[in-house]
């Protein structure tokens, strides 16, 4: 779960860290309001979970009131890489004569988490990281060691800040590590980390992102979770409890297990068709879920066909084919044309039991996606 | 011959009093599997899934004799459970439980270093040797004994594969899950060198997926030390940027980090066969064997 920069700069600011002033603000007079407080110059800065918010035209720098005013108008309610601006945050411009970079994360294939400085700091770090890897350090942590003082230290004058300023950008990097640990981040992240004339460090921008998974131990970040910035059909899976994944092409799928739901949409890409969505069910095949699943799949109108693959396991087929008859029934006619296909355990007896009226039944993975394809091309025509 | 598992293993289930817990215990026991116990705190004096259930793990390893553990311990108890395992000692965990919070592994992980254990998962669907012994969730009945093993981040994408291995007549030494998280025990180099220091298995299959760069160490490890011929599929060709497909681990990163071209791209470097459909990844060991 990511937050929106004000709620990670608050996160931030309550830990001690150095933020510019800044107000949030949901209309223009708000935002003028919260600029003439803090004083100009400011920064009007849409608040969207999206990182290259500045090149999108999401960021604005004013030194008037009439500036402020023309900024927000314009960025509340733009459409930003496909994101509705609800918010923007008034902040306090900085003078700044360097721009850091400092984060932790989770170094997946190390299994344990990395903290990281750079003196490269205002420009995506991951392309720094792909073209200079030599320009940010990196100090790993033993979890259940913590990340101690001389390790922060080490990374920052590894990184070659200036000694004027290394001392404050290690603190702040052992408090950034120490919100990773105890809020359960997945990521934090200060970028960039400005130095001011004076030697005085801000955080100009927080990232913070959470582990959905341990939620359940931070209820106070738990609210904090946008659901508006999730496309409808996703808000929709989430109350169904379904991964779900939109995409933009028009054969819809429905299968159960990461894998091989992945890889149904790969096949459907291989045959020359363009899979509209990615949706595990999980195990089993309830008639519940399943007419949850295709009311998923037909409310979304880029959809023209359905494959609909269940491996059957430790359920069996004939089980797994009782459930979808159930579901069927509550259709008297499918709005889309929908393609099935039963594998694993008495497979054979839920194919025989399958409402052909309703559903058309292949015996193999392939050939069930190439039908799809082909049914969603006739639709197109 | 096979690899983790064979009719030696004696197995506790962690969480046996649970409803999941309870039914796999009683399908691993109907498959074969010499399931000896159970371990959940509280509980331990009952009999469940006709075994005795102890009140901690060494209890149960003391007692009967177990040297294995499978793990169906809710997400918020997961990381006590494996620590407990690890500590017990059993030679093998498994576990189950799919949404154990990253920062949690972490600390599994660190703690797995320091000890001779080996761990399966989490978020997996366990290991199973044909003809002798299962432990997880996987459907006995679709494997058959043989001379393939096979490694794979996904439950039911092995199953296909599994099912058209074994309607061509091709059967499995092991089939190894080792879980769809960002931060697992036993990885698919762990798995691979296992198969290629078992003599009975001639060829194997590795199912990887979009996320981390578990499969490049693999292409790596295949093309500088195995012999046995490899048949690899990667699922998440058509996957976006930044979105996590269903596993917590199967994400590419916003900037094109762990995608599928190139793991299938150092795999195929490495001389391994990589199918464009699971009926090729079949095809390929056909081809092998």
């Amino acid at each position: 779960m990511k937050l929106h920069e004000h709620q990670a700069k608050d996160v931030f600011a309550d830990a001690g860290i150095p933020t510019p002033a800044s107000r949030l603000a949901g209309t223009a007079d708000a935002a003028v309001a919260a600029a003439d407080e803090i004083g100009y110059p400011v920064a009007i800065k849409a608040q969207v979970q999206v990182g290259g918010r500045g090149k999108a035209g999401g960021i604005e720098l004013v030194e008037s009131a009439d500036e402020a005013r023309e900024a927000a108008e314009r960025i509340i309610g733009m459409d930003l890489k496909g994101l509705h601006v609800e918010d923007v945050l008034v902040e306090e411009a900085v003078d700044f004569v360097n721009e850091l970079y400092i984060g932790v994360t989770m170094d997946r294939n190390e299994g344990r988490p990395v903290a990281m400085v750079s003196t490269r700091g205002g420009v995506n770090i991951e392309e720094v990281a792909a073209e200079d890897p030599g320009a940010i350090a990196r100090e790993h942590v033993d979890p259940a060691f913590g990340l101690h003082p001389y390790q922060a230290r080490r990374a920052v004058y590894d990184a070659g800040v200036d000694h004027e300023v290394a001392g404050d950008v290690a603190s702040i990097l052992t408090t950034l590590y120490d919100l990773w640990d105890d809020r359960d981040a997945t990521e934090t992240e200060i970028n960039p980390l400005m130095v001011t004339a004076d030697d005085e460090v801000i955080a100009a921008d927080a990232v913070m992102n959470v582990d959905e998974d341990a939620l359940f131990r931070h209820p106070d970040l738990a609210e904090m979770e946008d659901r508006s910035a999730a496309d409808d059909l996703e808000a929709k899976a989430n109350e169904y409890g379904f991964d779900y994944v939109r995409l933009s092409g028009n054969v819809g799928i429905i299968g159960n297990g990461a894998g091989l739901v992945m890889t149904t949409l790969d096949l459907v890409d291989y045959y020359g068709g363009s899979p509209a969505n990615f949706l595990d069910i999980g195990g089993g095949a309830k008639a519940e879920r399943v007419a949850n699943a295709l009311d998923m799949v037909f409310s979304d109108e880029n959809v023209d066909s359905v494959v609909f693959n269940i491996f059957g396991g430790i359920t069996r087929g004939d089980e797994v084919a009782k459930g979808i008859n159930a579901a069927l029934e509550q259709f008297d006619e499918l709005p889309k044309p929908v393609v099935v296909r039963l594998a694993g355990t008495n497979a054979e007896a839920g194919m025989e039991i399958l409402n052909t009226d309703l559903v058309e039944v292949q015996g193999t993975l392939e050939g069930a996606v190439q039908r799809a394809v082909a049914r969603a091309e006739e639709v197109d025509q | 011959m096979s690899i983790l598992v064979d009719n030696e293993t004696r197995v506790v289930v962690q969480g046996i009093t649970g409803g999941e817990g309870k039914f796999h215990a009683e399908q691993m026991m109907a498959y074969g599997t010499d399931v000896v116990a159970g371990a959940v705190p509280g509980k331990g004096g009952q009999e469940v899934a006709g075994v005795p259930v102890y009140d901690t793990v060494a209890g149960a390893a003391r007692e009967e004799d177990a040297n294995a553990a499978v793990v169906f311990v809710p997400p918020a108890f997961a990381a006590d459970a494996l620590f407990e395992a690890l500590d017990s000692p059993v030679d093998l965990v498994v576990a189950i439980t799919e949404g154990i919070p990253q920062q949690d592994m972490a600390s599994v992980y660190k703690r797995l270093g320091e000890t001779d254990t080996a761990l399966l998962g989490p978020n997996c669907p366990g290991v199973i040797t044909p003809g002798e012994a299962k432990l997880g969730i996987l459907p006995g009945n679709i494997f058959s004994e043989g001379d393939v093993g096979l490694v794979s981040r996904s439950g039911t994408l092995t199953y296909q594969v599994v099912d058209s291995l074994t309607q061509r007549g091709i059967g499995q030494t092991t089939a190894v899950g080792i879980g769809g998280d960002p931060i697992i025990g036993t990885d698919f180099v762990d798995a691979l060198e296992r198969f290629e220091a078992d003599p009975d298995t001639e060829a194997v299959v590795m199912c990887g997926e979009i996320g981390g760069e578990d499969e490049e160490e693999a292409a790596r490890y295949i093309g500088e030390y195995m012999d046995t011929p490899v048949a690899g599929f990667i699922a998440g060709r058509t996957a976006p940027p930044g979105k996590r497909m269903g596993h917590a681990g199967a994400i590419v990163g916003s900037s094109g980090t762990g995608t599928a071209e190139s793991k299938i791209q150092a795999l195929n470097s490495a001389g391994a066969r990589v199918g464009d459909t699971p009926e090729e990844v079949a095809d390929a060991i056909e081809d092998f064997l």
